[in-house]
């Protein structure tokens, strides 16, 4: 089966076409959205699974040779996080239903969300920098769509910034491509790994590194050029939102991955510092954000951007430790980010706000949600039995093995910053006087807490049996360091 | 104050057919010349927005009454289902098939299956179009 790894991308598109022609028909509408996401789940297991047996599974489209084609190419980072996407479109999914509301299940909401999972495992498995583009573009179009989807106030205001910073970040992705594409001549990117080292002039192609930096820092909320996502993503409601926050700024961070360790290698002193420097900025303003907040929602938003920063510095460093260490964090937090986005929506949902200062005492009626919570939370401070913790260890690691150890004691003390801003929500909501909640119906908390839980579960798995992903983790990682092996399997014919 | 407007109706009644075969030859064109289900798409949904200029958008409801999100979903059949057809033959995807036939009255033709793709991506452009101007159109 050659065609094996554009499943993940053929299944959702042919799902939401079917569920375009009855929106009116909510029953139907979950059932064939559920179905569709279980069914690329399973097809994205099994892809991961043979990419981990066969090794690297490429495919050329229209059976072209290999740099004529559009490439698509499935080595076990990519096949890890599609995988990883996969499954949290799926729970997102089953958490809408109790959440999101009639109204918006009948205008295309579940074909939004299935383009939205078309779009990030496209933009995962290709190999080819203009088809990345037009992903990219899949995603978010789908993401304008999910962002006003709805129509409500906060939502049109946000999804003008939102739309309009990524137009420009969009052409700004085609000019760097037509740079790139007019130094080289190629746009296949295994081809252009063959191709970039016979330049003599690296100086263009610096600055073409720098620019694709610029591009895809924009979608992945980099330093200073994050400032679009805080209020961007406290528009929507906490379905979308966790969504977009598990899976939207880790596709460029993936690109940037990609591109830094695939093609912009020739001028490592250049680039990756500058790449780490930007990463420990990015650490710093995403700590400042977390703590200066007391709305639930903005708290984890800026967990967000510490993490992309902490991911970004086990990339620039450019060694085993560092590498392995970012692919294992960005798998973890895809996972933890939409499990805590879940729980906060259960908790907001329970109080009517998202300001921590109306609310209190939960523990005493919720005690399965509390503790819930405070697992997830520890999770993602890196508490050591839990998934933060192996990543974020790999992470310091390189940075110590690497020329900026001063990065490593940044992300160190950041995780402080990070553990005390969640345990924050967890004093506030949970502990004190219990504040009179909102009632909920028993099936809709069940079938919002369900999905959550059995996430959390996940992520206490891929922690505690770190040893059992670590060789999938290594896998990946031996790719990004030696692309020969990429670049053989794309010119294989 | 009501215009009378016959003379923009009866010249649409006319101009609209011709609109309605140069879409179909620009995109049956589109193999050996320039044109294809892109431009098709757009000249067919100009015709239909000639029609609701010259009319209004009720009557050219009636007239077609098409439910065009539904004309894109199975667009996109379309176009995914030729692109996947290659999956039945373990081929790589996208992987397209042509041979000659000998058809009656065209005689000896090439049928290629990046046809049924353009049809799709025709059948999604009309579609997308006049989705968007009908609810443009429709909004009070």
């Amino acid at each position: 089966m050659s065609n094996l790894l554009l499943f993940p991308i053929i299944i959702p598109l042919f799902f939401a076409a079917i569920l375009m022609m009855f929106p009116k028909n909510i029953r139907m509408q979950r059932t064939i959205a559920a179905i569709g996401g279980a069914l690329t789940v399973a097809a994205s297991i099994y892809l991961a699974y043979t990419v981990y047996h066969d090794g690297i599974q490429a495919v050329t489209l229209g059976s072209w040779p290999a740099p004529f084609g559009i490439s698509m190419v499935s080595d076990l980072l990519s096949a890890l996080l599609v995988v990883t996407s996969s499954i949290i479109t799926l729970f997102v999914i089953f958490y809408s239903f109790p959440s999101i509301g009639v109204k918006r299940e009948q205008s295309f909401y579940y074909p939004a969300v299935l383009f939205l999972m078309v779009g990030v495992n496209g933009a995962f498995t290709t190999g080819d920098i203009f088809n990345l583009f037009v992903f990219v573009e899949v995603l978010l179009m789908a993401s304008y769509a999910l962002i006003v989807h709805g129509g409500e106030k906060p939502q049109l205001r946000e999804a003008i910034k939102y739309i309009v910073i990524n137009i420009f970040s969009s052409s700004l992705f085609v000019g760097t491509v037509a740079y790139l594409y007019s130094v080289t001549g190629t746009l296949n990117m295994a081809d252009l790994a063959v191709k970039i080292p016979q330049i003599e002039e690296t100086g263009i192609l610096t600055v073409i590194a720098v620019l694709f930096l610029i591009v895809f820092g924009f979608k992945a909320a980099i330093f200073p050029l994050y400032f679009w996502l805080p209020s961007a993503y406290a528009a929507p409601p906490i379905p979308i939102l966790a969504l977009f926050g598990a899976l939207l700024t880790k596709v460029g961070v993936y690109a940037i991955m990609r591109t830094y360790t695939l093609l912009f290698t020739m001028n490592i002193d250049y680039t990756h510092e500058l790449l780490g420097i930007i990463a420990i900025l990015t650490i710093l303003a995403g700590s400042i954000g977390a703590l200066a907040y007391f709305d639930v929602k903005k708290i984890i938003i800026y967990n967000i951007i510490i993490a992309v920063g902490v991911i970004l510095f086990g990339v620039s460093q450019m060694n085993e430790a560092g590498i392995d260490g970012s692919i294992f964090y960005l798998v973890h937090d895809m996972l933890i980010k939409a499990a805590l986005f879940f729980l906060i929506g259960i908790v907001t949902v329970l109080f009517g706000t998202s300001d921590l200062r109306k609310m209190g005492g939960l523990i005493k009626t919720r005690p399965g949600l509390g503790w819930t919570y405070l697992i997830a939370a520890f999770g993602l401070a890196g508490i050591p039995p839990l998934s933060g913790f192996p990543g974020k260890l790999l992470i310091v690691q390189g940075g110590f093995e690497g020329t900026q150890f001063w990065g490593s004691i940044v992300i160190l003390a950041s995780s402080l910053l990070v553990l005390l801003s969640v345990v924050r929500i967890f004093i506030y909501a949970f502990w004190g006087e219990p504040v009179e909640t909102l009632p909920l119906a028993k099936r809709s908390y069940n079938q919002m807490f369900i999905p959550t839980v059995v996430l959390v579960a996940i992520t206490v798995i891929f922690g505690v049996g770190a040893e059992l992903f670590m060789p999938l983790i290594s896998g990946a990682g031996e790719v990004l360091l030696n692309p020969t092996a990429y670049i053989d399997a794309v010119f294989k014919e | 104050m009501r215009t009378n407007d016959v003379m923009l109706q009866t010249a649409t009644k006319v101009v609209t057919f011709i609109i309605l075969v140069f879409a179909i030859h620009i995109f049956f064109a589109g193999h050996y010349t320039p044109g294809g289900g892109f431009v098709g798409g757009l000249l067919t949904a100009s015709a239909v927005v000639l029609l609701m200029l010259a009319f209004d958008i009720r009557t050219v409801k009636s007239i077609l009454p098409i439910n065009y999100v539904t004309m894109t979903a199975i667009g996109l059949i379309l176009a995914l289902g030729t692109a996947a057809a290659s999956i039945v033959f373990d081929v790589p995807f996208f992987t397209h098939a042509y041979d000659y036939f000998t058809l009656p009255l065209f005689g000896e033709t090439s049928l290629h299956s990046a046809m049924l793709f353009d049809a799709g991506v025709y059948l999604v452009v009309v579609g997308v179009t006049i989705t968007i101007i009908q609810t443009i159109g429709e909004d009070e």
